[in-house]
Order: structure tokens, then C-alpha cells, then sequence
């Protein structure tokens, strides 16, 4: 399966590894595209359409989400068009909209130029969820403590029926990784003092360190810890 | 009892011909779902009951909606020597008159809705007589299977036939009709319009539909009867799994889901892709309102899409099926599985089927209310037992689908069209329809529409001929406004494109969507804002919000809609709800979000009037939208109210000075003040009552 191909992005002849995706050889190629609930620990999973570039093969021409696609032998990408620019304004407005007080948010606005957003939310929250933390917990972690509740704008990242779930270890990989701090320390904190009731529950250990309830002192010391076991860029460090 | 055989085919046939035109009076009750809620049980019930007490040796069989839903609770009669004949809108005391008048002998005209003199055995390609028993037409062509002469109940129906002779055959209805009936009878009945003279069944193309309303679902023998399995021996026996692609490619049929993705294609795909497991899916997951073609084929013809969805196992290799079928649908599901039951006695499910050495399972999977569940990726996570969300694809369900193996995932009617373009040829079925769009396409007929029900219409038909021709035109007298087409995601079509020819590329053109197949008539009461609103409030609440541009911009764009509703729109609304809808179309990851815009955009490409006397004369045309005030309005008009008053009191006695200012408003018209115009047409004076409320607020204050 690992042939090389030749594609050619905003311009430039490259050659890749075959089962790339279009995010990958972009960025190998040193362009940057904009995302949000892409990781390079987790799975993609192509909820934030941010990434959108425009695909040409065999003469049609579309968007697609680079963080998924496949790079195919031939294929013509432009990472920035007019058309790419326009609708991205129109989603970080909508996301400006939903999450005002994100930091994450309001640099993508300001990157972007998106000013004011012409629909105000009367409930904002700083959850967008993009599910990283979802992934994370189950990719990364193996806990699988959190998840999705409810649909459409209603939906939002909790533990199973609102209470705080025996199968969370109190890593804080879900703070770590959020890209907009929607999650926080004091949160798990709280699910924790729910489930050490349950003294018949017995502790999974974390996936990755196999310690049983770590618990992070802060967002800051936990991200140092974690990138060194990771051994890669703390997921985080965009936010700076 | 195994059917390894064509003689046990040809067996099970003729069980299935002797209850089909049985020797002994039939009636048949529609008891598909629409019958049932126009109150067939009781219908049903009476008739039994009738018969019983007269003494009537009358064969009662329950049948599936013939399409014309709007006559519902439908009975149809068959007596020996006669054609089939059908009562429409069966009340229960109707009901004991049409026993009454079998047992003596005579036909009750009242109700006659029309007169069937032939059924037309579509896979086999030809026509019984119904009056003259089963022996009837058989084209040069026939395969040797149709030798129905064989059995005992052919031989006698097909004594009538050899008296009426041969010449007889398509001539007048009356000459089909055996010599020892009396001859008034005879008029009596033929003054009923037969069946293809009905404008609502005229121009009609039943293939999808070719046993609904004929058969009784719960027979499996007279599913065979009608030529049903026979196509499944002959792939089993004859065809290699490329013959049966290729001629799936060569008759052109597109995926009926909406898409319209070519279904041979899909198949080759499923094909070729490199696996020992692979799945078939028949997706019945019908979520768009007003929509029912999947749900009255499960109730009337189940066996059809069983026989599909086989032959389709058999071509791309599959040897494991699920039918996704959503919970609402209980009597489709009970139709379904008594169908399956049936056909894995009759060894036509399961190991070995036919003898051929080919095994194919079927499975059902009920689907719990999730509209997104429709769209194949979600539909595939919910028979794993995940959360029904999309996915992004490639990788193709043919790729890598249910349980990560190869999967071919067609609708209900793609399904139930294939044994016949088996039996009868990919290039017969071509001759059908346009030139990118072959075959036939089912509709369900809804809204403002006289003839309302389900139809089925060759593809090029235009909107014109389904609406005024097959539906009858508006109901009460209205005017045609627009046709909705293709559900909650699909798209307004207004009066000045009504004679669009339908098909997959025209109707996207026109901004709208097939679809699955929903059509909804409106006429002149209705606002175009309003149903914007009203259809966006649904995919709004079911997007499963994934992905950012379906979750936000459908609720945002719902909130506008409902804004501009209330009268409370601003400029710029328009172009921000355009701004908005394209986003959602193009970034949205799966059908539901790339399509939920529609609505807007072809009402405001066809209605852009309608929305701007919403936003700048705050008023709505069609008098449905009510008219909300926010408290800065109240304020305002509290204080001319207050003004006007005063001016009044300035004045004296006599008002010349306030009839001046109506003249003079009347005027100017809507230079003078948004709310001066606004007061005088404004929907149905909600404004001036605000007034008056103000007024009264302000006198009581005053007392105080």
C-alpha cells in the first residue's frame, strides 16, 4: 500500500505516501490549514469542517474535509479560494456566535476576519463541541467516561445519565486537550466526589500510564506530563 | 415444505392463483396502514360478520393500498365470470349492502369507484382476465413457467375463457363476462370507468407497485402466483452474478433513496471490493412527513424486496441482509416478518436456496426515530448498535460499510424494482423514462390535493399532469401556489415551473430534490415564510449535531425564519439567511445538512416577495403568520396611542383632523410610517388591538 503519488497543492508538484490524507501532506508541505477538532493523537473525525479545501480530480471539482480525504495520484488542491474563505466566515461566525468567550474562537475571528456576529445566542457556552474529549477519553485514555448527550444544538459532552461515571479516572486528559477550556479540573473534580461514593466500583487504569487516579494539579502540569508520554506536541499548545 | 424446484415453483403458483381468482366470490378489504386509519377493521369486520350471518360462501382476503388512498377504506369484489369490481370510501352499513347484494345475486352500483377487467402479470409480461377466470393473454414470449393450464383451478377458470374465445381478448368488457350471468347485471357494471380510463390511475406506471392492492401480503403463494421468486430461480440457475449487474447497469435504475446514485455501479463496486463477508441493507428508515412509498410497499408486496434484496445478495456476494425499518412502522414490520418466516420455509431464505447451493440470511433491525438514521452511514452505526451519527466517507459503504465489510445499501423501492428488471430486461425497463432518469418513481401525493395517495409515474412526467391530471387539481377551488417535492429537505416548486418534467436533473435545477418521493400540494393559504420555518424546525431538531455548519446553521437559520414570522425581521435578513444556507449546504457532512437549506433557498429564489412584505411591511400574504410585538413596540404605541388622544381632546368635538390623517396615510401609503401602513392592512389588525390594549392600560393608569 505505501507507494509514493504525486499531487500538487496550491501550486506545488509533491510527492507523498499513498493513504496520506490531505491534511498530512499539507502541513509536510509546511501549509497550514485551520482546525478545530483535529488532533494528531486521535482518530479525524471531520465534525468541525474547518479544514475544507477544494479537491479537483478527473475534472470535478469539490470541497472536502482534508483531515479525512485520501490524497489520490493526480489530484489538484487549493488550500485557500474564495469560495473556501467565504463559507469559513460564515462557520467561525456561526461558532463565534455559539462561543463568544472561547479564546480559541475569537483568534480564529480575528485570523480569519470575522467581526460582530449577526446572531447572538441568548445561552452561549464555550463547548463546541468538536469531541476531542470524547476521543480522547476513549482513544487515548481507553475510559470511555464521557460522551454525547442529546442532538442538534442541544448536544453536549457528559458522563452517561448526568452523574459522575465510575469508569472516569480523574486523568484530565479531557481538560488537556479541549481547545477551548469548556472542561475543567473543578468539573472532573466534582464527577470524582460522585463516584468515590460507590465503593463497589473498581478502578480502571489509565491507557497510557497505567497509574490509578492521578489527579492533575493543574491544566499546565498535566499537559508537560502528558506530551512527555506522548512523546508528542501537547495538543494545547495552539491555544498560546 | 422446501421449494427446490421449478415444479415446486409452479405448485406454490398455482396454490396461490386458486385464492388469487378464486372460484367462489372474493372480497378483498385494503388493510395496508392508510385503510386501517380510514376504518377498514371495522369495515373488515362487518363484512365477515355479514357474509357469515347471510350465509355467503364469499372468500375474504386482506389486501395492501391499491395508491388511491383518498378512497380509503376500499373493498373490492370479485365473482366468478366477472370483473373485479371496487367500492371506494366503505362505510360499515355499505358494507352490509355489498353482502347483501352478493347474496341475491345482483351488484350494488352505489360507491362503484371502477372496474378491473385484467391484471397485468408485469414479471411474466403478461395479462389475466379476471373475468374469465386465470387463464388469460400470454405474450409470444412467455417462459414456459406461466403454463398455469396445468393445475385444476386453471382448468376450470379457463373453461369461461375457451367459450368467450380468443378474439374477445382487450375488446369491450362486457363480452368477457360468461353467458349464464343475467344481462342486466351485465350493464350495470359497465358504466363503472374501468380501471386505466380513472384519471388517477391513467397515466400510471406500476412496477414498484405491480401487487400492491392485488396480492394479499400475507401469502406468499400468491406473491409466486404473480411471477414472484421465478425471477430469483432463473439468477440462481442461469445467470452469473455479472450477467445480473450488467443488466442492472443496462436498464439505468438509479438509486430511489434520492440521491440517485446508479444502482448497477453500486452494486460493481460492492462487487469488486476485495472480502469474503460482505452485506446487503435495504434501507426502510421513511422519516420524511408526508412520505409513505417504502411503508406501503413493506404492507402490500413484501416478497418483492425480499426477492430483491436476494437476487442483489447473490450478485455482489453477499450472504448476509438487514432490513433497517423504523419502530413507527409496526404493521409494516409485521408484514415483514411473517414474509420472512414464510420465505425461509419455503427455503427461499436461507442455506441452499433453491437447491442452487446460494444461502442468504435476512435480519431486521428496527430503527428508533432518528431521521438522521435515514442517511446510510448513520443507518450502519445504528445496526452496529452505536450512536446513529454519519460518518465522513470515502471509504464507501461498498468499501468498507456495516462491521467495517463491503456493504450495498439500497431503498425499499430500488429493491423492489429489481426482479422485474431481471425477469423483463435492463433494456425494457430503459424504454421507461427519460434519458438520465430510467424507469418509474413512486410519489405520495399529499397536501392541498383532491386525488390524494400514492402513485406511481414514469420519470419525465410533468408536475402539471401529477397534480392536475392524477391529483385532481387543489382542493376547494384553490389556486396552485407551489409543490413541495423531495420531504423536509427537499424544495419548493412554484406555479410559473409547473410544467417541469420530473426528474433528478430538472428538479435539482430547480433548486429542489426527488428525494424519497414525498409531494406536497399548496395552494394560495399558505405562507411560503411560514413552511420555510415549519420544515427547517425539523431538521433543525434532528440534525444529531455533529458537525458544526448542520447543528449551528440550521438552528440559526430557524430562529431567523421564525423572526421574520413574527414580523420582527431587519434588512439584510434575506441575504443573511442565503449567506447562511449555502455554508450549511456545501460545509455539512452528510445529506441531511447538505440538503436541510433548501427550503429556504427556493422559497426565497421563487417567493422573495412573500419575505419582503414579511420584513418591510411586517405583514404576511397569506394571513397565517401572527404578528408578535416586542416591548420597544409596545412602548411606541402606547405613546401614540397617548398622542393621539391628546390630539383628539385638542380637537373638540368633531374629528376632521383624524380624518385628514387617514386620507393623507392612505395617501402616502407606506412613506407615511411602517406602522401607519402597517395598522391599516396589517394581518387581521393584531396591530391595532395592540393599540387598543395600550390605550386601555393607559386609561387605567390615568384613573389611578
Amino acid at each position: 500500500m505505501q507507494g509514493k503519488i504525486k499531487i500538487k497543492i496550491d501550486g506545488q508538484d509533491l510527492t507523498v505516501e499513498e493513504g496520506f490524507t490531505i491534511l498530512e501532506a499539507s502541513r509536510q508541505a509546511g501549509i497550514e490549514i485551520p482546525t478545530l477538532c483535529f488532533d494528531e493523537a486521535l482518530e479525524p473525525y471531520a465534525a468541525c469542517r474547518l479544514c475544507v479545501v477544494e479537491l479537483s480530480t478527473k475534472g470535478t471539482k469539490r470541497l472536502v474535509a482534508s483531515c479525512v480525504y485520501p490524497v489520490e495520484e493526480g489530484a489538484e488542491i487549493r488550500t485557500m479560494t474564495d469560495e473556501i474563505l467565504r463559507h469559513r466566515k460564515i462557520l467561525v461566525e456561526l461558532y463565534l456566535s455559539r462561543s463568544p468567550n472561547a479564546k480559541r474562537m475569537r483568534q480564529l475571528a480575528e485570523q480569519i476576519g470575522v467581526g460582530e456576529p449577526r446572531y447572538r445566542f441568548e445561552e452561549t457556552h464555550n463547548c463546541v463541541v468538536c469531541g476531542m474529549c470524547v476521543r480522547a477519553c476513549d482513544e487515548i485514555v481507553g475510559a470511555s467516561a464521557i460522551g454525547f448527550s442529546q442532538r442538534g444544538m442541544k448536544r453536549k459532552v457528559e458522563p452517561p445519565f448526568h452523574r459522575g461515571s465510575a469508569a472516569c479516572i480523574s486523568c484530565g486528559t479531557c481538560t488537556t486537550i479541549c481547545p477551548t477550556e469548556a472542561i475543567t479540573l473543578k468539573e472532573i473534580d466534582q464527577i470524582k466526589s460522585v463516584h468515590v461514593k460507590d465503593e463497589g466500583a473498581s478502578l480502571e487504569p489509565c491507557g497510557v500510564c497505567a497509574a490509578f487516579e492521578l489527579v492533575p494539579v493543574s491544566p499546565e502540569a498535566y499537559t508537560g506530563w502528558l506530551s512527555e508520554k506522548l512523546s508528542l506536541k501537547p495538543a494545547v499548545k495552539s491555544k498560546a | 415444505m422446501k421449494i427446490r424446484s421449478l415444479e415446486d415453483l409452479i405448485a406454490a403458483k398455482n396454490r396461490g392463483l386458486a385464492t388469487l381468482y378464486p372460484q367462489r366470490t372474493k372480497i378483498m378489504v385494503g388493510m395496508a396502514s392508510c385503510g386501517i386509519a380510514s376504518g377498514s377493521r371495522v369495515v373488515m369486520k362487518t363484512l365477515r360478520d355479514e357474509t357469515q350471518k347471510i350465509g355467503l360462501d364469499a372468500y375474504i382476503s386482506p389486501i395492501g393500498c391499491i395508491g388511491s388512498c383518498y378512497k380509503e377504506p376500499l373493498v373490492d369484489i370479485i365473482q366468478p365470470g366477472k370483473p373485479r369490481l371496487t367500492y371506494a370510501n366503505v362505510t360499515p352499513d355499505m358494507a352490509v349492502g355489498i353482502a347483501e347484494s352478493l347474496a341475491s345475486g345482483r351488484i350494488l352500483t352505489e360507491g362503484l369507484f371502477t372496474r378491473i377487467e385484467e391484471d397485468e402479470n408485469l414479471v411474466e409480461g403478461t395479462r389475466v382476465r379476471i373475468a374469465r377466470g386465470v387463464a388469460g393473454l400470454r405474450t409470444a414470449s412467455d417462459p414456459p413457467v406461466v403454463g398455469g393450464g396445468d393445475g385444476p383451478s386453471i382448468d376450470r377458470g379457463g373453461a369461461s375463457a375457451v367459450r368467450s374465445g380468443p378474439n374477445d381478448v382487450g375488446g369491450p368488457s362486457s363480452r368477457g363476462v360468461g353467458d349464464s350471468l343475467p344481462r342486466d347485471a351485465t350493464s350495470e357494471y359497465t358504466q363503472v370507468p374501468a380501471f386505466d380510463d380513472v384519471p388517477f390511475f391513467k397515466q400510471q406506471k406500476r412496477i414498484v407497485l405491480r401487487n400492491c392492492g392485488i396480492i394479499n401480503p400475507d401469502s406468499i403463494d400468491e406473491y409466486v402466483a404473480r411471477g414472484g421468486y421465478f425471477t430469483l430461480h432463473k439468477v440462481l440457475k442461469e445467470l452469473s452474478p455479472q450477467q445480473v449487474i450488467d443488466e442492472v447497469k443496462a436498464s439505468g435504475l438509479r438509486g430511489r433513496g434520492g440521491a440517485g446514485f446508479p444502482t448497477g455501479v453500486k452494486w460493481q463496486l460492492t462487487r469488486n471490493s476485495p472480502g469474503n463477508v460482505k452485506y446487503i441493507i435495504c434501507n426502510a428508515d421513511e422519516g420524511d412527513p408526508g412520505a409513505y412509498m417504502d411503508r406501503s410497499v413493506l404492507e402490500g408486496d413484501p416478497h418483492s424486496v425480499l426477492e430483491g434484496m436476494t437476487i442483489g445478495a447473490f450478485a455482489v456476494g453477499a450472504h448476509e441482509g438487514y432490513i433497517y425499518v423504523r419502530a413507527e412502522y409496526p404493521l409494516a414490520i409485521e408484514k415483514l416478518q411473517k414474509a420472512i418466516k414464510q420465505a425461509e420455509e419455503y427455503g427461499l431464505l436461507g442455506d441452499d436456496i433453491l437447491g442452487s447451493g446460494f444461502s442468504f440470511v435476512v435480519k431486521l433491525s428496527k430503527g428508533a426515530g432518528a431521521f438522521v438514521c435515514g442517511e446510510e452511514t448513520a443507518l450502519m452505526a445504528s445496526i452496529e448498535g452505536r450512536v446513529g451519527e454519519p460518518r465522513p466517507r470515502p471509504p464507501f459503504p461498498a468499501q468498507s460499510g456495516l462491521w467495517g465489510k463491503p456493504t450495498n445499501i439500497n431503498n425499499v423501492e430500488t429493491w423492489a424494482n429489481v426482479p422485474v428488471i431481471i425477469a423483463r430486461g435492463g433494456n425494457w425497463y430503459s424504454q421507461i423514462g427519460t434519458e438520465k432518469s430510467k424507469g418509474t418513481k413512486v410519489f405520495s401525493l399529499v397536501g392541498k390535493v383532491n386525488n390524494s395517495g400514492l402513485i406511481e409515474v414514469p420519470m419525465g412526467i410533468s408536475l402539471r399532469d401529477i397534480v392536475y391530471s392524477i391529483g385532481g387539481g387543489v382542493t376547494e377551488g384553490g389556486k396552485f401556489k407551489a409543490i413541495q417535492t423531495g420531504g423536509p429537505s427537499g424544495g419548493f416548486i412554484p406555479e410559473s415551473l409547473i410544467d417541469l418534467p420530473v426528474d433528478y436533473e430538472r428538479l435539482a435545477a430547480a433548486g429542489a430534490i426527488m428525494g424519497s418521493g414525498g409531494m406536497v400540494v399548496m395552494d394560495e393559504k399558505v405562507c411560503m415564510v411560514d413552511m420555510a420555518r415549519f420544515f427547517l424546525t425539523f431538521t433543525a431538531a434532528e440534525s444529531c449535531g455533529k458537525c458544526a455548519p448542520c447543528r449551528i446553521g440550521t438552528y440559526v437559520m430557524n430562529e431567523t425564519l421564525a423572526r421574520i414570522c413574527e414580523g420582527q425581521g431587519k434588512e439584510g435578513d434575506i441575504e443573511f439567511l442565503q449567506e447562511l444556507a449555502e455554508t450549511v449546504k456545501t460545509l455539512s457532512l452528510c445529506g441531511l445538512g447538505q440538503t436541510a437549506p433548501n427550503p429556504v433557498l427556493t422559497t426565497i429564489r421563487y417567493f422573495r416577495h412573500e419575505y419582503e412584505a414579511h420584513i418591510r411591511d411586517k405583514k404576511c400574504p397569506a394571513k397565517v403568520c401572527k404578528r408578535k410585538f416586542t416591548l420597544e413596540e409596545i412602548a411606541r404605541l402606547k405613546e401614540e396611542a397617548a398622542r393621539k388622544k391628546a390630539a383628539k381632546k385638542d380637537e373638540g368635538k368633531s374629528a376632521p383632523g383624524f380624518a385628514a390623517e387617514k386620507s393623507d396615510s392612505a395617501k402616502k401609503g407606506e412613506e407615511k410610517t411602517e406602522r401607519g401602513s402597517a395598522a391599516k392592512k396589517a394581518p387581521a389588525g393584531d396591530e391595532s388591538t395592540a393599540a387598543k390594549k395600550a390605550e386601555k392600560k393607559d386609561a387605567r393608569k390615568d384613573k389611578d
